[in-house]
């Protein structure tokens, strides 16, 4: 059941970001702090529109009017690093989905590769950059790479437990039913296995949001990463802060989807408030 | 007579483990006729789960052998439709789905699922819960979409693992009665396991009662009062008195058998 919205608790919710914002404002305007080191609230939103709005008039532009309109740099470095999280995230639990299943269903796969999992499992994907460039070079593919990996553990990790943790009254009650062996696998392992699976998917979708900002910020030239470090190399701290704040609040709509879609897919599954 | 439709002929069954072993059944010959209404009665732990395991194919005996409609059991199938006692329904099918399970993996064509499914609503109950998930139900209401699921297959043989043991005194006989008007209607051979004395009396044609480890039949009984029965009339209790004397016995055996174990 959605529960309406609380407009006592948003109000509550605003209270100490809004203190913050404006003792920040205060420090600032009065000179307390160098404002390279940190720039007021007021120039970090003014960079912010700046980022967000079309850099050319739309008379300078060649396309369509909603060509102009996405044509600012926040969007265009928005749109690349989502792109660069979707793929690596496909690529890597694409991998790490039926990997899991067979690892977590049959005793000897598991016992074949769960020890390489769990060396390799410990090395953070940072430590694959110098790796990621030797062997892809530059661009996108040693990002979707370093993406991949980061969102491959959780997924596999969390899809093995998923297929252990079936009740075997399920089983018990398929085969019962005349199920065979991949019907059961199908119909019965994997959804049970679902809500194991979508919590490995959002730690994955959350590593990888992580590396391809580290990894935008070695391998390719555009996106939020990049932009923030590209912001430090001018000394533009508004830009770096209003880079942060794009990123947190991209990460946020990830998060709010994913959930979303958890929801949804998980709406038979018991103690979920929806 | 013909020939029995479930026969278990000289069935063992051991347990092992590292340290021990646990003889659950020895010795137990039963034959079983067709559209009869079976209560394998006894305390817990003997062996009535696993005799009904075994039937069901889910545990084969260590020894001896179960025939069911002539077929040796070397499996679980759907000939042998199960209800257990925690229910097992998929709890990411709707009810509609849930029932439909079986003959879906069957290959049966859809309009003729949809009718047996409708159907099937319609004799438990269930209409309008045909697209609510298991857990937006009660306990018994799962157990009908449980008692459902294995009548879509048509099995000739319904067994039951304590199946209403969890469900409250009214709603329990609520689902004994429906039981009995299936069981009247379709002429299903049941195995019912219960540990209550009044539920195998009130339900069965023949009631085995089984001895605490090594389990044994202590006593195999035709019941022969009028249905539906009467549990307040005077044969109905010198009945329950009988039996409740057999079950104690085996209920001691147990809580001693427990004292020693505590003591070891």
């Amino acid at each position: 059941m959605s529960k309406p919205f609380n407009w006592r608790e948003a109000a509550a919710g605003l209270i100490v970001p809004i203190a913050l914002i404006a003792i920040w404002q205060a420090a600032c305007s009065l000179g307390w702090v160098n404002e390279h080191v940190l720039p007021s609230p007021w120039a970090v939103v003014t960079r912010w529109v700046a980022y967000l709005l079309p850099a050319k008039p739309f008379a300078e532009f060649e396309g369509s009017w909603l060509m102009w309109a996405i044509s600012g740099e926040l969007l265009l470095d928005a749109s690349g690093s989502m792109y660069r999280v979707v793929v690596g995230f496909i690529v890597g639990a694409g991998l790490a989905l039926p990997l899991g299943l067979m690892m977590g269903a049959s005793p000897r796969v598991y016992a074949w590769l769960n020890p390489l999992a769990q060396v390799l499992r410990p090395i953070p994907p940072i430590a694959y950059i110098p790796l990621a460039i030797l062997w892809f070079g530059l661009g996108n593919p040693p990002a979707i790479f370093l993406i991949a990996i980061g969102a491959f553990f959780p997924v596999l990790i969390n899809t093995i437990a998923g297929v252990r943790q079936v009740d075997g009254i399920y089983l018990r009650a398929a085969r019962n039913l005349g199920a065979n062996q991949s019907t059961l696998f199908l119909r019965v392992i994997l959804p049970a296995s679902v809500p194991y699976i979508l919590s490995g998917v959002r730690i994955g979708i959350g590593t990888a949001f992580i590396v391809v900002i580290v990894s935008e910020m070695i391998a390719v030239n555009n996106g939020l990463g990049f932009r923030i470090l590209e912001a430090r190399e001018y000394f533009w701290s508004d830009k770096i802060i209003a880079g942060m704040i794009s990123i947190g609040m991209l990460g946020l709509a990830i998060d709010m989807g994913v959930n979303k879609l958890n929801n949804y897919l998980l709406r038979w599954h018991r103690g979920l408030e929806h | 007579m013909s020939a029995p439709h479930i026969a278990v002929k000289g069935v063992n069954k051991i347990f092992a483990s590292a340290d021990r072993e646990v003889v659950a059944l020895k010795d137990i010959h039963l034959d079983i006729p067709q559209g009869q209404f079976v209560c394998l009665l006894g305390p817990s732990g003997c062996g009535k789960s696993t005799l009904l395991n075994a039937i069901a194919g889910f545990s084969l005996p260590t020894s001896g052998s179960i025939t069911a409609d002539g077929k040796a059991v070397t499996g679980p199938g759907p000939d042998r439709g199960m209800v257990f006692q925690e229910y097992a329904l998929f709890p990411w099918m709707t009810v509609e789905k849930n029932i439909a399970f079986g003959l879906e993996i069957k290959g049966v064509a859809a309009e003729k699922i949809q009718d047996t499914v409708t159907s099937l609503l319609a004799k438990l109950g269930l209409t309008d819960f045909s697209n609510r998930y298991p857990k937006d139900l009660s306990g018994g209401m799962r157990q009908r979409v449980a008692i459902a699921r294995i009548l879509a297959l048509d099995s000739p043989i319904m067994l039951m693992d304590e199946p209403f043991g969890a469900l409250d005194a009214l709603t329990r006989r609520n689902l004994q009665d429906e039981l009995l008007r299936i069981w009247a209607e379709l002429g299903k051979t049941v195995i019912f396991v219960t540990h209550s004395i009044e539920e195998a009396i009130y339900l069965a044609d023949r009631i085995v009662v089984m001895t605490y480890r090594p389990g044994t039949v202590k006593r195999d009984l035709l019941v022969d009062l009028p249905r539906l029965r009467d549990p307040s009339s005077p044969a109905f209790n010198s009945l329950k008195r009988e039996l409740g004397q057999l079950v104690m016995e085996e209920q001691q055996r147990h809580h001693d058998a427990e004292l020693v174990a505590a003591i070891d």
